[in-house]
């Protein structure tokens, strides 16, 4: 809601500028014809889950991005290790990355921010083309996102949110929008989406997920409900409580 | 080629609540009747099966239960100068599809009008003068009043089975209700819902101001019901999937809980899915309909001839429908003049949200739909507008409908977007934040209007329906006002902090606000600024009735079901004691 309230001004700005700069020689817009694994220091072996639609490069920056959207704590995991990378590998996959939930007819124009989504890049281009050149972009400096420290990472992340850039045509604050919305969704979805494994995300709020029952709880003011949550996955095995 | 079907008495275009209310009432009368439904049948058992059913990515925010957008989308835009592009997926509000239509995937919330809303125009110049409404402001009465329609709204709400405390019994003010409501015949078939505990919080506090908080009206069942059709129901067991989900306990009034077996048991009704209608068929005059044209699944076209047409398609859909039809003269902002697509409307909503600390554990996924508790105090002409230079109100309620944690997940403000700051946040305020609803009216104006855009089409080939919308001076103030109040009430609810966030231009497609598309065919008294009589009977095609709160002159700050269901039943009782007996136009026009 925070961002809803302040996306009213600054997206506005975004947009004018991002579409502007972008036509302009002078920016980094790193067109790329092909891809290239950046070698990372990263080890994911022990953990490394069949990917549909991410190219090995693509899960490198992803994960380490979506890590610092929701990072690892004390007590409870972050976005990787909740199983977000997969989650959106599968949605990038799937009907959701073909825009097959959008009304997809031409022509595509420039909108204000109240118009909403207008590139003629469906989520998983966007995707492609936006991580392509983040990846240049590192690759041209001998390095790698994922390679960068927790605090110069949050700052490279602050840019792309404040549209500080455009990404092979698509405006940074679009994709980055994009890939928190993502996170989030994933993280909190139902574990049989990829995430939220173990319903972690679940656990750390309180959520009791998709079954319940609460006529005798409701009125039972303030009451703490200590229950494991139950997820659609486990449906075959309970009854609803 | 278009196949020519066999003729019916009636057709009714659009099988959701509305269509299902005239084509039940019709069919009873021993007319032929077929019911026209875009999308697919669908029913408690087994489509709205659990747990599946519960799954919020597929249903809040891929918007399972939503018209397709890949196929019908429709434009937006904030100006008359502006170009209008499509929105491409569903946000700020989700008009539904598939039999039971939007009734599906309400929540309940079931408000009536006050006698006020329906003499609106003439209240207000009573009240304030024209000077305070100001020109700008295209404001109307209905043509009907409160009293005529009330006993269809109590036929209404003993087909919902809707549960409440009558505040105004017969005009005697009642302990415990809306004491601002006006009169209602007999109390609700049911008793209120249980209150929240961010409601209970909320009344001590609107009591202690002063205000005359009560239990919101809801069409979520408070105990086992049979309604007037014979069909039961079950009480509600407050899951919190109730708005953009369909109910698998039969606990929520939808037309498959309360109307449709009853209406496909009428061997006098035939449904037809997957029958896309393209347009209303004219005769020669352009003074009568013939009939309609579908497409089924398949892409074959039909013309269905029929003596009668209604049209019961969601209030945006029916302006389209008229205008795709050629019924009625479409509304020209530049010079003010045209009935189809004029006084779109809308509501004007807020929120609030109220952060506790820990110690208050508000469970926010223990709820219902149509939970809430909520004061009326600063709505509708219910307080003296003198003195604040804008007409309209809304209600202010506490209501959380679910803990659902992708959509729901509040974070006080100064809190980061993301990162550990905000992870920390997001599990510490969880459990412990309330929320208020503002919900207020929308009035119309001489440019927020609705046409065909002119460039782009849907899978048929037919223009998308424009809206041109911007949120009123008016109601920018108005909506301001009663945040003020709401967030007084949040301090004195006794949270750490209370963050309110007014609705402000520029009107957005891309944050949900509500499902309450108003106007574009009203109804009223003069044919030169309206579309429809007071029967919702077309003035130009005396045998086309159009159903839908796309009838609503403005909105006031309520819900609009229950008045669509009160004038459903009323267009139906006029259409079977009236018209069906002589065949014309109900009002001289």
């Amino acid at each position: 809601m925070k961002k809803d309230k302040e996306e009213q001004g600054s997206r506005r700005d975004f947009l004018r500028s991002a579409f502007a700069v972008g036509l302009t020689a002078a920016t980094a817009v790193i067109p790329t014809d092909r891809l290239q694994a950046v070698p990372t220091k990263k080890q994911s072996t022990d953990k490394a889950a069949p990917f549909v639609f991410f190219r090995p490069d693509e899960v490198e920056f992803v994960s380490a991005a979506v890590d610092r959207f929701i990072p690892p704590d004390e007590e409870w995991p972050g976005a990787v290790d909740a199983g977000v990378v997969e989650y959106i590998d599968q949605q990038m996959a799937g009907k959701w990355g073909s825009a097959g939930y959008m009304y997809w007819h031409g022509p595509f124009k420039e909108g204000t921010p109240s118009q909403g989504y207008q590139l003629p890049f469906t989520p998983a281009e966007l995707f492609r083309r936006a991580i392509a050149a983040i990846n240049q972009y590192f690759s041209a400096q001998a390095t790698a996102f994922p390679q960068l420290t927790a605090d110069k990472q949050d700052e490279y992340l602050r840019m792309l949110l404040a549209n500080g850039t455009t990404l092979n045509g698509v405006p940074s604050k679009v994709f980055a929008d994009f890939l928190l919305q993502h996170t989030i969704e994933g993280f909190f979805a139902d574990p049989i989406y990829g995430g939220n494994k173990d319903m972690v995300a679940w656990r750390m709020v309180g959520f009791p997920g998709p079954y319940a029952d609460y006529y005798e709880l409701i009125d039972q003011y303030g009451i703490k409900l200590d229950r494991e949550p139950v997820s659609i996955g486990q449906g075959a095995h309970h009854g609803a409580s | 080629m278009t196949q020519k079907l066999k003729p019916v008495d009636v057709v009714v275009v659009g099988v959701g609540f509305m269509g299902a209310i005239l084509a039940k009432e019709l069919a009873t009368e021993g007319l032929s009747v077929v019911g026209l439904e875009r999308g697919k049948q669908r029913w408690t058992v087994p489509e709205f099966h659990a747990p599946d059913i519960h799954d919020e990515l597929k249903y809040s925010i891929r918007k399972g239960m939503m018209q397709d957008v890949t196929r019908e989308a429709m434009t937006h835009r904030n100006s008359l100068t502006q170009e209008a592009l499509p929105i491409r997926q569903w946000a700020a509000f989700l008009p539904g599809t598939d039999l039971g239509g939007s009734g599906v995937h309400w929540n309940g919330q079931t408000f009536r009008f006050t006698e006020a809303d329906f003499v609106w125009r003439t209240r207000m110049h009573e009240r304030y003068g024209k000077d305070f409404v100001g020109r700008s402001l295209t404001i109307q009465d209905w043509g009907v009043t409160y009293d005529e329609l009330e006993p269809y709204f109590d036929k209404f709400e003993r087909l919902l089975g809707t549960g409440g405390k009558a505040g105004n019994l017969n005009g005697k003010i009642q302990p415990g209700g809306n004491p601002f409501e006006s009169w209602r015949s007999r109390e609700y078939p049911n008793p209120p819902m249980k209150e929240q505990y961010g409601g209970v919080l909320f009344r001590k506090a609107a009591t202690e101001m002063g205000y005359h908080p009560f239990v919101q009206p809801s069409s979520n069942m408070t105990r086992p019901y049979t309604n007037t059709e014979g069909l039961q129901l079950n009480a509600c067991n407050y899951c919190g999937f109730c708005e953009r989900y369909a109910c698998e306990h039969f606990a929520k009034a939808t037309p498959q809980t309360v109307i449709l077996p009853v209406l496909l048991s009428n061997p006098h009704f035939e449904l037809r899915t997957e029958a896309q209608v393209l347009r209303v068929n004219l005769d020669k005059n352009k003074k009568r309909a013939t009939g309609v044209t579908y497409a089924d699944a398949t892409g074959r076209e039909f013309e269905q001839p029929a003596d009668l047409v209604i049209v019961t398609t969601y209030a945006l859909n029916n302006a389209r429908m008229m205008l795709l039809s050629g019924i009625g003269k479409p509304y020209d902002p530049k010079i003010g003049e045209g009935v189809i697509g004029r006084n779109y409307a809308y509501q004007t909503t807020g929120d609030v949200y109220v952060f506790y600390d820990e110690s208050i554990n508000i469970n926010p996924f223990m709820a219902a739909g149509a939970s809430g508790t909520l004061i009326d105090d600063f709505n509708d002409d219910n307080f003296d507008h003198g003195p604040h230079g804008f007409i309209g109100g809304s209600y202010i309620m506490s209501a959380l409908t679910n803990g659902r944690p992708i959509e729901f997940h509040p974070t006080p403000p100064g809190t980061p977007e993301w990162g550990k700051e905000w992870k920390a946040a997001v599990r510490r305020h969880y459990n412990h934040t309330a929320h208020m609803l503002l919900h207020g009216s929308s009035m119309p104006t001489r440019t927020n209007y609705l046409d065909l855009d002119p460039t782009y089409k849907d899978a048929w080939g037919q223009p998308l329906l424009r809206m041109t919308f911007e949120l009123p001076d008016n109601d920018v103030k108005m909506t301001q006002f009663c945040m003020d109040r709401a967030v007084e009430i949040g301090r004195r609810m006794g949270g750490k902090t209370v963050a309110g966030y007014p609705r402000k231009p520029p009107f957005t497609t891309q944050k949900y606000q509500t499902t309450h598309n108003t106007g574009g065919v009203i109804m009223g008294s003069d044919p030169s600024t309206s579309a429809l009589n007071r029967y919702l009977q077309s003035w130009d095609a005396h045998n086309v009735f159009v159903v839908g709160a796309s009838a609503y002159p403005q909105n006031p700050g309520y819900n609009p079901t229950d008045t669509l269901g009160a004038l459903a039943y009323w267009s139906a009782d006029a259409i079977k004691k009236q018209y069906l007996k002589k065949p014309g136009p109900l009002v001289p026009a």
